[in-house]
């Protein structure tokens, strides 16, 4: 269990992750906000609290890994690393410009500690199988955590490497799928239905969980109580909301990828106030 | 084949996506074996009028690109018309073994579209950005492979693939394109068009290149260089005839492309020069390189694939002749 403080913490981080990135995204003028958004609480309890990581030696061998599989995520993992000290925060304003080295997708190659390179759906599934195999192999204590979307569940590769993790009992593997329930042209279950995905994981042997994706507390204790399960992998549903925290984004329809109209750029403007008075209260 | 050129090449002011919408909508009404896949980018590509005029006809797979090939190879094996579209990427490297196995190996009837070609994926960066495409799909036997340059001809061609049997790679641009050709012209898939007729070199280009070569041609006419200048919207099977007769002719050539240097256009038009006609060439094209984020403005400076770019080489070619 978290103290409060510990809450406290985590509830703020999320709060200055929401906030930059929505910075980030309005200074670009578009981007994929709706999935940058939702996994925002994970990101926080991933990075500030739970993943054994250290900014300054981004490669150290001994850390855990993230590989975050719906790549066009990107804007708010770069936040939550560039938070963490792992390069400038003004860094982010050069989100998608010439040069940059922070990409629409994921992409290691690029950005300061980004693990793997995303933005083909699917492929992400197996490449962190392919890490947490590895650091086993090495004997590290190590562990991968895999945020994949609930669209991209649609893929097929994503249950390759399910049957395939099961198989070789990769219990440091845990898994987030985004369930904000839309893809790109809209709801899932219109679209292809997933139907109870923790239902299908737990056919292919994994140990499910589901969680209320916005609530940070529940997020950690989901993630303790999957590393006490052995010789299994863990997969943890999250609950959440394409856009969320974020009204005007929550409230469109198609927001998966916005153009920021100048009615959205102000109601940008004024949700950052609003971000930022709230993080004001968590400081006192 | 009847060509009119358009004497204002501008930005046109209809999406290449709508157009396309709009007819495959046209055709589907007439041709009750139409159906339209797709894998989670239908609204990106503008059919959703489409969707809603056939929600019957209409199979938006989620984002499962493999089998939506594979499903498009069953479809065509009852006989109907399938149209599968998603980005250039997914709609070639993702599922490339289901396109050439179930669909060409097969001899199914497929036409696949593959949108935001090259730097025209933009923003999307270096996993959405397609150099390779063209090359992978032109080593598939029997696959034909079209690059429409404007509205125009995207009409044209996609009205005749309806009426075609076969595997079809149409490689599209979304958004709006430059005007190259005025309504009422048709084309010939296989038989390239002759944009101007020069002398001193031929300029072969497909897709965007096209209107980049029509702005170097006006800077090297400046020079006093005379350029012939080839649309290859065909990529396979490629106008062989016309090829050889414009080496002979001008005796220097340059392709442009906005794809791999490797395996795409100037590959397959110095495979016709090395075995029938052996003449200088020089190529633009990508060299060799991994797509990045920027404007498409940004990407072709870039990848050198500008005017300027396409100009410098063909100074260059002429000193070879
Ligand atoms: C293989 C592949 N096909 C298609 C796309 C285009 N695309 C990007 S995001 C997306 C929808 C993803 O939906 P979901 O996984 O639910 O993501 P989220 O809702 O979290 O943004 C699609 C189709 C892609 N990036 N990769
Ligand atoms: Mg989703």
């Amino acid at each position: 269990m978290l103290s409060q403080k510990e809450l406290n913490q985590l509830e703020r981080f999320a709060t200055e992750i929401r906030l930059e990135t929505l910075k980030e995204i309005k200074n670009l003028g578009f981007g994929h906000i709706g999935g940058a958004m939702s996994i925002v609480e994970t990101l926080a309890v991933l990075y500030g609290k739970v993943m054994k990581i250290n900014p300054k030696e981004p490669k150290w061998k001994d850390r855990d890994w993230l590989v975050v599989s719906k790549g066009h995520a990107g804007p708010s993992v770069y936040t939550a690393l560039a938070l963490k000290g792992y390069f400038p925060i003004e860094e982010l304003m050069t989100l998608n410009k010439p040069k940059t080295n922070l990409p629409s997708h994921c992409d290691r190659n690029k950005t300061i500690g980004i693990d793997m390179t995303t933005g083909s759906l699917g492929q992400g599934m197996s490449t962190a199988i392919g890490i947490a195999l590895g650091n086993r192999l090495d004997r590290r204590n190590s562990y991968t955590y895999l945020i994949l979307g609930d669209g991209e569940c649609d893929e097929g590769q994503v249950w390759e490497g399910a049957l395939f993790a099961h198989h070789h009992k990769l219990d440091h593997l845990i898994t987030f799928v985004d369930t904000n329930k839309k893809q790109l042209d809209g709801y899932t279950k219109d679209i292809n239905d997933l139907g109870d995905i923790a239902q299908k994981f737990a056919s292919f042997g994994w140990h499910t969980q589901d969680v209320n994706g916005a609530d940070v507390a529940k997020i950690y204790e989901a993630i303790e109580k999957a590393k006490e399960i052995k010789e299994q992998p863990s997969v943890i549903i999250l609950d959440t909301i394409k856009g969320q925290g974020i009204k005007f984004v929550e409230e469109t329809m198609a927001n998966h990828h916005m153009i920021f109209s100048t009615a959205e750029h102000k109601a940008a403007e004024k949700c950052i106030i609003e971000l930022e008075n709230r993080l004001k209260e968590y400081q006192v | 084949m009847t060509i009119l050129l358009t004497k204002n090449s501008v930005k046109e002011d209809v999406e290449m996506r709508n157009v396309y919408c709009q007819t495959l909508s046209e055709l589907a009404r007439e041709n009750e074996q139409i159906v339209a896949l797709d894998a989670d980018l239908m609204s990106s590509m503008g059919m959703i009028p489409f969707l809603k005029e056939f929600p019957e006809r209409t199979f938006n797979c989620g984002v499962q690109e493999a089998n939506m090939m594979g499903v498009a190879a069953g479809l065509s094996a009852t006989g109907k018309i399938p149209y599968a579209h998603t980005f250039g990427p997914f709609a070639t490297r993702r599922c490339y073994d289901q396109v050439f196995l179930s669909g060409a190996y097969t001899k199914s009837n497929i036409r696949i579209t593959g949108s935001d070609p090259g730097v025209t994926a933009a923003y999307n960066g270096g996993t959405h950005m397609p150099f390779e495409d063209i090359g992978i799909m032109r080593n598939i036997p029997e696959m034909t492979v079209l690059e429409p340059t404007d509205s125009v001809m995207l009409t044209d061609i996609i009205k005749q693939l309806a009426g075609l049997y076969g595997m079809f790679y149409v490689r599209l641009l979304r958004k709006n394109a430059i005007k190259i050709y005025e309504k009422g012209s048709t084309f010939k898939i296989g038989k390239a068009v002759k944009l101007k007729n020069g002398k001193d070199v031929t300029i072969i280009a497909n897709g965007i290149m096209v209107a980049e070569t029509l702005k170097a041609a006006h800077l090297l006419k400046e020079k006093g260089i005379s350029v012939r200048l080839l649309d290859m919207f065909t990529l396979k099977p490629i106008d062989k005839e016309t090829i050889i007769t414009c080496a002979k002719e001008t005796g220097a050539i340059v392709t442009a492309e906005n794809h791999n240097i490797i395996n795409g256009l100037g590959s397959a038009v110095a495979e016709i020069l090395a075995e029938n006609i052996p003449t200088p060439m020089e190529r633009i094209g990508v060299k060799d390189l991994f797509g990045e984020v920027g404007s498409v403005d940004y990407l072709k400076e870039r990848f050198e694939l500008t005017a300027n770019d396409i100009a410098k080489k063909v100074e260059k070619v002429l000193k070879r002749k």
